[in-house]
């Protein structure tokens, strides 16, 4: 037994400890048994990191399911993508864990909290340690469920129930697509193991049907990371505690779609027509998810159609093959908007549950460490150079000129409206007058230590967390680049820009113009998003999501309802039983007909008698004679 | 012999129970099927099995014995009765029904029954027993049952009866043709006799034992007594019915039907596999729409078993093995669910969703218990009904992906049924009648947990189960090549 296994099996014994303690450890206790073992988890992995010799390990543990002659063990893989994955999912777990013991201090379910939050990092690791699809699988749903289980961690409120079963119920259409292409893996290669089938490939033995493996690998990925058309949920997955939102759905589990689909890229790869839809799905999520970002006025559900939009962006750099490129956003975009949330998390914190930016303004002196770590979180995620978020979508971008142009063009104006939106959020949430009521103007506060102390961690990553991946032309060496090229395909990595082209000009403008406009119309003007009775046109039409939740709800929901009560009370009780019901009639009726002949005349019976033992012999007779 | 007191062991205490009422009967009814338990766990060591066969001359003029045995397939079906009997008596603790004697005896009779059926080597004696199994079921649901018992039971009894006909004209047709002076009813005989029949005789016999089979399942549209038998059956009724006698179904197609009439599945098997995979959805889009807990169970529950059917017919290693692993996740999972709302019923007088919610905020470990087997029922990866569902749904994929793809569905509609369930049953807002809700007591808990265990040991370790059946499940396959 290698410490490795010690990774994924702390946080299993954190959650084991704290779901069975529930509710009898004190909060300070079941606090620390749920912080330690992410933590120590962190330390493993980064001397498993820091020791990594190039070659991908692969520890296979025992036979899971065996059948015929498939075989899919419990086995996991350590190499430089799962080691990046374990960095950040511990890294990012360890600081949410901490800032959740001051979060969570006021609510009764503490320690279940920090139970269900041990789960799914567990089930996070497991995901990004699979050496085989399946085990990929086992973490794919793990993660589903827990955060089915967090986004309802306040389920006595029945819109918080909906909006957990929405989440599981989206993310399983998207499984469904997942689980067919690990059929049609079994099919081609009778594995899923990562090793085998990759290598199968890599010796010319493509199976015919490899754009439709890769189509429902990306199905899947689509559940989970939200986009086009299965990405409703993410927004409604609001409802759970602010930390679970930075940890689940937005630094690392929504990311599992990226992660599969560069882990998968040799698949991909053979797909061409599957990896420029992957493109397209992308730009549409990330303009449709910037587009209603503009006129949202819950902090949360800003932030929440940000990362829709930020995901879309990764998806589209996989779309152009910038493997590289993508995953660095998944890393930069772990840092800043883990920070944007949990500072999200303070203020509200701050303001008694309030997450209308209509009713803060003014917060900046009463918080002084949330609004500076807000806005260093602001700057990174508007590609303003040189924090973190500008390298890595200007990255994507660059690959994006290369590859397409148009989608370039729109990829722009995707980045200048989420420079706009970000920047009117912190405006509207930092600046000006404090429009809320007197009880929570008295209430404003600065959050604990165990709250602001990861805030600032992320805000430092947040600001160089660029130097990962700095490009040569920033005096870098592409340090990521060259880390994950024994994955990936040797593609070409996009060419050296200047910074007077248009290709580095567009991004720049796109990130600080519409910051400026954002600025002085919340800032200089003070003006203040409308009450929501007062929206009227197209706005109307963005503030409520383009109607796409009433139009599922049309098409799939309804149907499914009606269908279901039309089976229940027209085909189960009028068709089906009516049948059943009529076949016992029929008997009934017969039997009733039949028992006239049981006249009880002995004459009667003797007289059929005789007339079926003629009917025998004259039937055998004709036998005999024939 | 061990296999004759594997056998009549319950009976014996069970008529024993009723005849003599002893004072605690719960105490004797339990300890009797945890003696039961231990001796069927003993006979299923593989070491044991081969040599066990039990045989006795029956009707010796008609080639009719009393054989017994275990090999890989039917040991599954056995290892699931005797381990699910000792939780279903332990459920009635806390209730009324722990001290009624005769009551506890009928489980133990029932008991018998089911384990004659899967034991029996000879046809007949299956049939004796898959009818027998009938009348202790018959009086657990005519005499305890709720609203409308007596007519919900008499349509029940009379259809499955009517369906065991046909089983017993095809028996008997195919046993005549048998070779040899007194013929023979060994299954494995019939398994040769009947494959050399002509194309069109296997036909009509193939859907003559697959109508008695279908009931029993039941399988889309024979189902129409199950929904309610299920509802109104005493809750120990329900789950004999749907964790184990609904087995005796999907046992007699793997056992029967799939060795005897490959030439009729060749022209049946497609039409049986799209009625199975319809009652799927079917099944599932009621499930939605159910007010009553126990009823969405049991349109659960045949959608679960729509499943198991589409694999069995598949006739594949992966889709019989994917199937004998469901059936006894599902027994698991359905007994378990059961007993949750039969404790929600005990509690609160009502199996009306929209009169509960918010148990949970009282009840912890019953939280648990209902989430752990609901995630079981879901096909949850690492729960033991992942293992059935993947294996079944690649079975079905790899024989037609259009079908595999629509059964799919099911796990996408049975998360929207079952979370359904937990939502409006223990999340939400307390009502009037869960308002002083108290937790699991410990009879209740001694029933859960080991439940719940189950359900997550069957998730991680399959491979015992897989590997027990795995020779006898390759042998039967190899039967048809």
């Amino acid at each position: 037994m290698s410490l490795f296994y010690l990774i994924p099996l702390l946080p299993f014994l954190g959650f084991a400890i704290n779901g069975l303690a529930f509710p009898k450890l004190s909060k300070s206790v079941a606090g620390i048994i749920g912080t330690i073992p992410p933590l120590v988890a962190f330390a493993l992995s980064l001397q498993l990191f820091l020791n990594f010799d190039g070659q991908a390990q692969i520890y296979t543990l025992a036979e899971w399911i065996k059948v015929g002659n498939l075989s899919i063990p419990f086995e996991f893989q350590v190499d430089q993508l799962s080691l990046l994955m374990l960095l950040i999912i511990t890294g990012v777990g360890t600081l949410i864990h901490v800032y959740s013991m001051g979060y969570m201090a006021h609510d009764a379910g503490f320690g279940k909290f920090f139970a269900f939050l041990n789960l799914f990092v567990f089930f996070m690791l497991i995901l990004v340690l699979g050496a085989n699809f399946t085990v990929l699988f086992i973490g794919w749903e793990g993660v589903g469920l827990c955060s089915y289980l967090l986004i309802g961690f306040w389920n006595q409120k029945n819109s918080y129930g909906d909006a957990a079963r929405k989440a599981f119920i989206m993310n399983r259409i998207g499984d469904l697509g997942f689980l067919v292409g690990i059929f049609l893996l079994i099919q081609n290669f009778n594995t899923t193991s990562y090793s085998v089938i990759f290598q199968e490939i890599a010796a010319g033995n493509v199976p015919e049907n490899v754009g439709l493996i890769a189509f429902c690998l990306f199905i899947g990925a689509m559940g989970k990371s939200a986009q086009i058309p299965l990405f409703t949920w993410l927004p409604d997955a609001m409802a759970g505690p602010t930390p679970v939102s930075a940890l689940i759905h937005a630094a690392t589990m929504v990311t599992a779609g990226i992660y599969m689909v560069i882990r998968a890229n040799v698949i991909f790869e053979l797909s061409p027509e599957v990896l420029h839809f992957v493109g397209w799905i992308g730009l549409a999520t990330a303009l449709l998810g910037a587009a209603i970002g503009l006129f949202q006025n819950d902090i949360k559900k800003v932030l929440a159609y940000s990362t829709v939009s930020q995901l879309g962006y990764m998806f589209m750099g996989l779309g152009a093959s910038a493997y590289t490129a993508s995953f660095f956003h998944v890393m930069t975009h772990a840092f800043f908007k883990a920070l944007l949330f949990l500072g999200a998390g303070s203020v509200i914190h701050a303001m008694s549950d309030e997450q209308d930016i209509r009713k803060m303004g003014g917060l900046k002196s009463k918080m002084p460490i949330t609004y500076i770590t807000f806005l260093l979180g602001t700057i990174a995620i508007a590609g303003i150079p040189p924090f973190a978020g500008f390298f890595s979508k200007d990255e994507i971008l660059a690959h994006l000129y290369h590859h397409d142009f148009a989608m370039w063009c729109l990829a722009i104006v995707g980045s200048a409206l989420t420079s706009f939106y970000m920047f009117r959020v912190f405006i509207l949430t930092f600046f000006g007058d404090f429009r809320g009521t007197e009880a929570q103007a008295h209430h404003l506060h600065e959050s604990p230590i165990s709250m602001t102390f990861p805030l600032m961690v992320l805000a430092v990553l947040s600001v160089v967390g660029g130097l990962i991946n700095l490009p040569h032309f920033a005096g870098g060496n592409e340090f990521l680049a060259h880390w994950l090229a024994p994955i990936l395909p040797a593609s070409g990595e996009a060419s050296e820009v200047s910074f007077l082209s248009l290709e580095m000009g567009a991004p720049l403008l796109a990130a600080f113009l519409p910051a400026f406009f954002a600025i002085y119309l919340f800032g200089v003007q003070k003006s203040v998003p409308a009450a929501d009775e007062s929206i009227t046109g197209i706005q109307k039409v963005i503030y409520n999501k383009f109607y796409i939740d009433e139009l599922y709800d049309v098409i799939i929901v309804k149907p499914i309802s009606v269908l279901g009560n039309f089976c229940s009370q027209v085909v189960e009780f009028l068709v089906i039983d009516l049948i059943v019901e009529g076949v016992g009639r029929i008997v009934a009726y017969a039997s009733t007909e039949f028992r006239r002949i049981q006249t009880g005349n002995v004459g009667y019976y003797i007289f059929v008698m005789v007339l079926s033992i003629a009917v025998i012999l004259a039937v055998s007779l004709r036998t005999w004679i024939l | 012999m061990l296999l004759l007191f594997i056998l009549l062991f319950p009976l014996v205490l069970g008529a024993g129970l009723m005849l003599a009422k002893p004072s605690k009967p719960f105490a004797i009814a339990l300890a009797g099927s945890i003696i039961e338990a231990t001796a069927i766990a003993y006979a299923l060591c593989p070491a044991e099995s081969a040599n066990l066969q039990f045989s006795q001359a029956w009707i010796p003029e008609a080639g009719i014995s009393f054989t017994l045995w275990i090999d890989g397939i039917n040991g599954i079906l056995i290892g699931l009765t005797g381990l699910l009997i000792p939780f279903i008596i332990a459920s009635t603790s806390n209730s009324d029904k722990s001290k009624n004697a005769s009551y506890l005896g009928l489980i133990l009779a029932m008991q018998t029954a089911l384990l004659g059926a899967f034991l029996a080597k000879d046809a007949f004696l299956f049939y004796f027993f898959f009818e027998a199994s009938l009348l202790p079921i018959y009086f657990l649901a005519a005499q305890y049952g709720g609203e409308n018992r007596t007519a919900i039971t008499f349509k029940f009894f009379v259809y499955t009866l009517f369906g065991s006909l046909f089983l017993l004209i095809a028996l008997i047709y195919v046993y005549l043709r048998t070779p040899g002076e007194t013929h023979s009813a060994d299954i494995e005989t019939l398994y040769l006799t009947a494959r050399n029949l002509s194309a069109e005789h296997q036909g009509f016999l193939f859907l003559a034992f697959f109508i008695a089979f279908a009931i029993k399942m039941p399988v889309f549209p024979f189902h129409t007594w199950q929904p309610d038998t299920y509802t109104t059956s005493p809750v120990q009724g329900s789950m004999l019915l749907g964790g184990i006698m609904l087995k005796m179904g999907t046992y007699g197609m793997i056992r029967l039907v799939i060795p005897m009439f490959p030439l009729g599945i060749a022209q049946w098997g497609l039409s049986v596999s799209i009625l199975a995979i319809i009652g799927i959805i079917y099944g599932s889009v009621i499930a939605i729409q159910q007010k009553d807990a126990k009823r969405l169970l049991a349109y659960s529950s045949f959608a679960h078993v729509g499943l198991m059917a589409a694999g069995i017919m598949t006739q594949s290693v992966d889709g019989i093995q994917g199937a004998l692993y469901q059936m006894l996740s599902h027994g698991i999972n359905l007994v378990g669910l059961f007993f949750v709302i039969e404790v929600i019923e005990r509690r609160t007088k009502t199996r009306e969703l929209a009169q509960l919610g918010g148990i949970t905020q009282s009840s912890y470990v019953l939280t648990v218990a209902f989430i752990v087997l609901s995630l079981g029922s879901v096909a949850l990866p690492l729960t033991n009904g992942f293992i059935g569902e993947f294996l079944l749904l690649k079975s079905v994929f790899d024989q037609e992906m259009y079908l595999g793809i629509i059964s799919g569905i099911t796990i996408i509609l049975g998360a929207v049924y079952t979370l359904r369930l937990i939502q409006k049953s223990i999340f939400g807002n307390v009502s009037k009648v869960t308002k002083d809700f108290e937790d699991l007591l410990l009879g209740e808990k001694l029933v859960l947990i080991p439940l719940i265990l189950l359900v997550i040991l069957g998730g991680l370790f399959p491979q015992y189960v897989l590997s027990y059946s795995a020779a006898s499940v390759e042998k039967l396959v190899a039967l048809l090549n």
